[in-house]
């Protein structure tokens, strides 16, 4: 039963939102239908909390390893916790937006937390260079492709590569640095990712039916009932 | 000279039909206009259409605008939508700025008429009425046929999908390729289990509602049981709550069908943030510590991937990705030992379990890949043809072939 209920509901759903696709009156059906998800995930975001405080405490606890971090996570969840469910700081009171600017939700928000997280984007920037330098050393033919490839539409971006190929007749432009990368771009590239889309589409279907004919129950259990 | 007796007849008769017909003009539009105080042109034609293949909840209505509407020196401000219903009382319903000329009325039931009226609404508080229309009641369409080539094409890929299902569960034997980087799941997960090292697990980053998260919860299930049988450590941590519940049952009823029960801890699936960059810095941090022997990156990434798939790299981990987002695809390859791209990601657990229902679901898929190759290679030749022929037969081919295949 606990295999059987969950398949009937994922058939039962599925297939009322794949028939409300073509069916404007049951089109009211798929939006109450991700309204009940996001409601679901609201509460299991508790059990998300829950865990984060459990694993945390332990931690202390047991003095395992960084333990003094934990502390750390914990002061941050509750601060935050506390200054955004009660509104602390916030003119409007507790009726007031959580992230009315100058309340320290809002300064947390902004003057931490954005700043933090950009920096670990930024780190994007030295792994795209570490990557690109292993993908484009030239071991074999692919690679060597890939690295021609690789330049002209580096080159192609810059200034320099316009500069490059100035010299070029007009007969002949198709070979300037610029239009190889169009060219790139607009040709090679952007068939291979509709190639790709295509074939994602396609495995989503098959996938989806799978799922909904409970062909694949694995997510909920292995061979049901 | 004077005119003759019979011209000036004709005169006087062509002055007096010209009379006639400014005064019917100005009858008439004084009949169809309500000017109020300050008078200025109403709207005219006004129109009031059902909109299509909808639940019969909209009305658009249209209209031309004032002729005191000029663009740049206008005496109009706005337009005022005044509705009523079933003879009961006029309200607003709506109002528009000057130089519109449409409104889309939402607020309708299927079950009533609805009468319209648009006032222009002039800067010195002048208004123009125009004439009601006549009762409109909105309809419902059950079938949006907009959308039946995708209906279609929607029952032909569903229906060979199924086709191949039954044919695979009679006993027919299907080929499939071999799919590299899961062949090499055995050795990556020999690989940990040798080096007494930890596995890691990441299920993307987004939650049960994306496709490719309940995808790669499928192919956990598979590697799972196989971590199980070895006895190796493994961690996986999540930024959504109901991926960490619907990962821990996974993890748990693989555990169970290998008979490692006393094995299974709820530890192994934690929930970190919902934050991407959060995320990211506590996996990171968790790789530098703990040096994984093997990392499975398979699910929704975005802007993370290649800070955790060079992350991984630096530590040595054999890594295993996949994905169905195009632009992370080739930073997977550059960083990763294996990588699925995209349909191979869905491919993944039909394959990983061998079980000829789930292998046949695959031949289905290939019906929609010869059909997707056919329709290009008859539009590329089309569009070809026509370009250099002028044909309109081959134009005609181009242009329904875009018609089919554009879903408005």
């Amino acid at each position: 039963m606990n295999r059987t209920l969950p398949f009937l509901l994922t058939f039962i759903v599925g297939f009322t939102i794949v028939i409300a696709t073509f069916s404007p009156p049951l089109d009211r059906l798929a939006v109450d239908t991700a309204v009940f998800f996001s409601i679901i995930a609201v509460f299991a975001m508790i059990l998300g909390g829950g865990n984060l405080v459990k694993i945390n405490l332990v931690k202390i606890t047991r003095r395992q390893r960084d333990w003094q971090f934990a502390i750390v996570t914990l002061v941050g969840f509750f601060f935050v916790l506390i200054i955004g469910l009660f509104k602390v700081g916030n003119p409007g009171g507790v009726t007031g937006q959580v992230d009315a600017p100058g309340t320290p939700f809002f300064d947390v928000y902004t003057y931490v937390f954005v700043p933090v997280g950009a920096t670990m984007y930024s780190l994007l920037a030295f792994f795209i260079a570490s990557a690109s330098y292993r993908a484009f050393r030239a071991k074999n033919r692919e690679a060597t492709i890939l690295l021609i490839a690789a330049s002209i539409i580096m080159l192609g971006a810059t200034p320099f590569g316009t500069m490059l190929t100035a010299w070029i007749p007009d007969s002949l432009d198709i070979f300037e640095v610029p239009n190889l990368h169009f060219f790139l771009m607009s040709s090679p590239n952007l068939a291979g990712q509709r190639a790709i889309m295509i074939g994602i589409a396609l495995g989503v279907i098959s996938y989806s039916l799978r799922v909904l004919l409970g062909v694949e129950r694995s997510h909920i259990g292995k061979d049901g009932g | 000279m004077p005119p003759a007796p019979g011209a000036r007849s004709i005169a006087s008769g062509g002055r007096v039909l010209i009379l006639t017909l400014t005064l019917i003009t100005l009858t008439s539009s004084l009949l169809a206009t309500d000017p109020g105080p300050g008078s200025i042109a109403p709207p005219t034609l006004i129109m009031v259409n059902d909109l299509d293949y909808d639940n019969g909840e909209s009305l658009t209505i249209s209209w031309v605008p004032s002729l005191d509407d000029v663009p740049g020196q206008s005496e109009v401000v706005a337009y005022r939508i005044l509705r009523s219903s079933g003879g009961g009382q006029e309200a607003t319903i709506g109002t528009v700025l000057a130089g519109e000329s449409t409104f889309v009325d939402q607020s309708v039931n299927r079950d009533s008429a609805y009468v319209y009226r648009v006032a222009t609404i002039a800067a010195n508080g002048g208004e123009g009425y125009s004439l009601p229309t006549d009762a409109v009641v909105p309809n419902r369409e059950w079938l949006n046929w907009d959308l039946v080539w995708l209906f279609l094409a929607c029952l032909v890929l569903g229906g060979s999908v199924v086709f191949f299902i039954e044919t695979a569960r009679r006993g027919k034997k299907l080929f499939v390729r071999k799919i590299a980087g899961l062949e090499a799941i055995d050795e990556a997960i020999g690989r940990a289990t040798e080096m007494g090292r930890p596995i890691l697990y990441i299920p993307g980053i987004q939650d049960m509602d994306e496709v490719e998260t309940l995808a790669s919860l499928t192919i956990l299930g598979k590697v799972s049981r196989q971590i199980a049988d070895y006895d190796t450590q493994l961690f996986m941590p999540v930024a959504r709550s109901l991926v960490m519940t619907a990962g821990r049952e996974t993890i748990k009823t693989s555990y169970l069908e290998a008979g490692r029960a006393d094995a299974f801890n709820e530890d192994m699936v934690r929930y970190i943030t919902d934050e991407q960059f959060g995320y990211v810095a506590a996996v990171d941090g968790y790789m530098v510590r703990e040096r994984p022997a093997t990392i499975f990156l398979l699910g929704a990434f975005f802007g993370e991937s290649l800070v955790l798939a060079e992350m991984g790299n630096s530590v040595g981990a054999i890594q295993i990705a996949g994905t169905a987002r195009p632009p992370q695809i080739p930073f997977f390859v550059a960083a990763c030992d294996y990588t699925l791209i995209g349909e191979e990601l869905f491919a993944a657990s039909a394959y990983l379990s061998g079980e000829p229902r789930q292998l046949g679901s695959l031949k289905g898929q290939d019906v929609g890949k010869g059909i997707a190759m056919a329709v290009i290679l008859i539009g590329v030749a089309a569009a070809t043809i026509a370009e250099l022929t002028g044909s309109g037969f081959f134009a005609g081919v181009v242009s329904t072939l875009q018609n089919v295949f554009t879903t408005r």
